[in-house]
């Protein structure tokens, strides 16, 4: 009853934060918080759930991104069919990188270290060849209307991000019931156990670095969309790669709500920094590296782990003192 | 599909400008590039000793390396700067300090942060790094920076090639720094507790030593390697906060193509990634060269993850 009426409230509230919140700026801050929630959910399909960490998914984003991008500007494809064509070019490079790495039985921290080339590679290539528009970039002309994914104000892409991180609760609410889900948590905890036990490990592995990449991708595509501007260093860079990843660790690994929070969290951080320090580049990044160290060494189950310790700890003292 | 077209022109043309360059230059051009990457790729193996040595003892993988590097760097760089401490001088003063830092890092946080999980240590390390960089371009800012000395522009006349005087001596120092680190490791009392640790960690703890000490040793080691690097490198090269970018999938690579805890692997792989660097640059130009280092970790991560010379996956 009282989790129906939160969650209630809560959605009331998200439909009605346009109109609440006067300033656009703030409202642009709500947008990243959601964008990063939703592709640290992404991230967390494949790295709290299938326990395959990815230290490169700007690979998928930069796919993405590039292929809504390319489509509509050399070919004029409506943006909005350009999102399903980077999920399907996320998912794609998911397919390629997941075949190689789990064909070959990479694990743990090599997995990481491949993802991460893979994704230097994709830079270097998007720099080099020239219908990407290489080093220059690739700008997005600007026609503002809804039907062309553009919005005069910042509440029509609030509404999208807003959609894609229910989209994304909704596809991690399924994996917490579902056979699927298990699996993947059963060879995140030992695969050598699960396979052992009959699930396929190569195929789970493969689907799950499919989803994440297909929603990575389209998450690309929006960012392109919202700021009309890519250039390989943004897309394919390791600055998009540790932001995707950081969302989940701080929030929570394999937790539903866990990517939302951390992204609220990391982005009130690294506003936070700014109010206080000045805009100085690299400062909010500082926070986040510390941010990064401090969860690991001190709270790995993120801050989803440490609500539910505290809980624990409460009940324990009630039954405690009842006794 | 005009722009696929030019890509694919600008290929062949790229294609044939490498079948000019070896019809009619041949060995003119090819040999100094062999050598420049040799003495570049001395560097590579003593940045990736030291990184293949953390992996061997403490089986993690050490991705502040580059930062850690860079800021080696910086140390060298103001050194000269402020008191005109010549670089290679500086080597006395870095490499001590560099170790204490390696060891107090690995002792008060990597080593605390595991909780057992290999993966852990990586997001850490990743932490780190993000920390160290991103100071280093709140104090130093984002030029890039480079000593001038008596030497930097002296050439030595190899026969085959001109090359720099400090790329000389950085490939000579490189090699006697990666043979006293091997004496070390096999003929010391020191050297035989981490061969030790890292063969068989609890057995080390059973017969009296003391496993976190070593490890912290071995990262102190590994550590002190790049503020030996940052002397030999900073003579021919330029410092700025994101330097560590260049060197850490670079050291990765040698390490893997090296096998993954391998000294004469390290030396080995470095060597082969200079030249490939060297000769990728010279044929395919700088941008599209850099790509060869990530196809090579990538086809040997898929391929032959034990690398040239090692015993484990």
């Amino acid at each position: 009853m009282l989790r129906a009426a939160v969650t209630g409230a809560v959605m009331a509230a998200a439909l009605a934060a346009p109109f609440l919140i006067a300033s656009d700026f703030w409202l642009g801050f709500l947008i990243t918080v959601l964008l990063f929630a939703y592709m640290g959910m992404a991230w967390n399909v494949l790295g709290g759930y299938a326990g395959q960490f990815s230290f490169g998914h700007a690979v998928f984003f930069g796919a993405g991104a590039y292929t809504s991008s390319i489509l509509h500007v050399t070919f004029g494809l409506n943006p909005w069919i350009g999102l399903a064509f980077a999920a399907l070019a996320g998912g794609g490079v998911g397919a390629l990188i997941g075949f190689l790495s789990f064909r070959f039985g990479l694990r743990g921290s090599y997995f990481a270290l491949i993802t991460l080339a893979f994704a230097e590679v994709f830079r270097i290539l998007a720099n080099w060849v020239e219908f990407t528009g290489g080093g220059v970039g690739l700008y997005i002309p600007l026609k503002v209307h809804p039907a062309n994914l553009q919005f005069g104000t910042k509440a029509g892409y609030y509404y999208v991000a807003l959609a894609l991180t229910l989209a994304s609760l909704a596809i991690a609410a399924w994996l917490e019931r579902s056979r699927f889900g298990a699996w993947l948590k059963a060879i995140r905890e030992n695969e050598d156990a699960a396979r052992a036990l009959g699930i396929d490990a190569f195929v789970c592995k493969l689907k799950a670095i499919m989803l994440s990449g297909a929603m990575t991708g389209v998450g690309g595509a929006f960012y392109a969309q919202y700021y009309l501007y890519i250039d390989p260093g943004i897309a394919f860079g390791p600055a998009v790669s540790v932001e995707i990843l950081l969302v989940p660790i701080i929030g929570g690994l394999g937790t539903a709500l866990g990517p939302l929070l951390g992204s609220a969290v990391l982005q009130g951080a690294g506003e936070l920094a700014r109010r206080v320090m000045g805009d100085v580049p690299g400062l909010n990044l500082v926070f986040y590296g510390l941010l990064l160290v401090v969860m690991v060494r001190f709270l790995p189950d993120g801050l989803i782990g440490l609500a539910a310790r505290l809980r624990t700890l409460r009940r324990r003292a009630k039954v405690l003192a009842d006794a | 599909m005009e722009s696929c077209a030019k890509t694919a022109a600008g290929l062949g043309y790229r294609l044939a400008t490498i079948g000019v360059i070896t019809s009619m230059f041949d060995l003119a051009i090819i040999l100094p590039a062999i050598v420049n990457g040799l003495t570049f790729g001395a560097i590579y193996a003593l940045v990736a000793l030291g990184l293949t040595l953390i992996y061997g003892v403490l089986h993690i993988i050490n991705f502040a390396h580059g930062s850690l590097l860079m800021l080696a760097l910086y140390g060298v760089f103001f050194l000269n700067r402020i008191w005109g401490i010549d670089p290679y001088l500086a080597i006395v003063v870095l490499a001590p300090a560099f170790f204490a830092l390696g060891y107090v890092l690995q002792w008060s946080i990597i080593g605390r942060a595991g909780h057992g999980k290999d993966q852990n240590v990586l997001l850490v390390t990743l932490g780190v790094s993000i920390v160290i960089e991103n100071l280093a371009l709140y104090f130093f800012s984002a030029d890039t920076r480079a000593v001038d000395t008596a030497y930097t522009f002296v050439m030595v006349d190899l026969g085959v090639a001109l090359v720099p005087l400090p790329r000389l001596i950085a490939f000579v120092a490189s090699l006697v720094v990666a043979l006293g680190l091997w004496v070390v490791i096999q003929h010391s009392d020191l050297g035989r507790a981490i061969r030790a640790v890292a063969k068989e960690r609890q057995g080390a703890q059973l017969v009296g030593i003391d496993v976190d000490h070593i490890f912290a040793m071995s990262f102190g080691i590994g550590t002190a390697c790049l503020g030996a690097a940052a002397c030999l490198l900073l003579p021919t090269f330029y410092v700025s906060p994101t330097v560590g970018h260049v060197f850490v999938l670079v050291a990765f690579t040698v390490v893997v193509l090296g096998g993954m805890g391998s000294f004469p692997g390290a030396l080995l792989g470095g060597f082969i990634i200079g030249v490939t660097e060297s000769l990728g640059g010279l044929f395919l130009g700088e941008s599209l060269g850099q790509i060869g280092i990530s196809l090579i970790f990538i086809a040997v991560l898929l391929f032959r993850p034990t690398g040239l010379f090692g015993g484990r996956a």
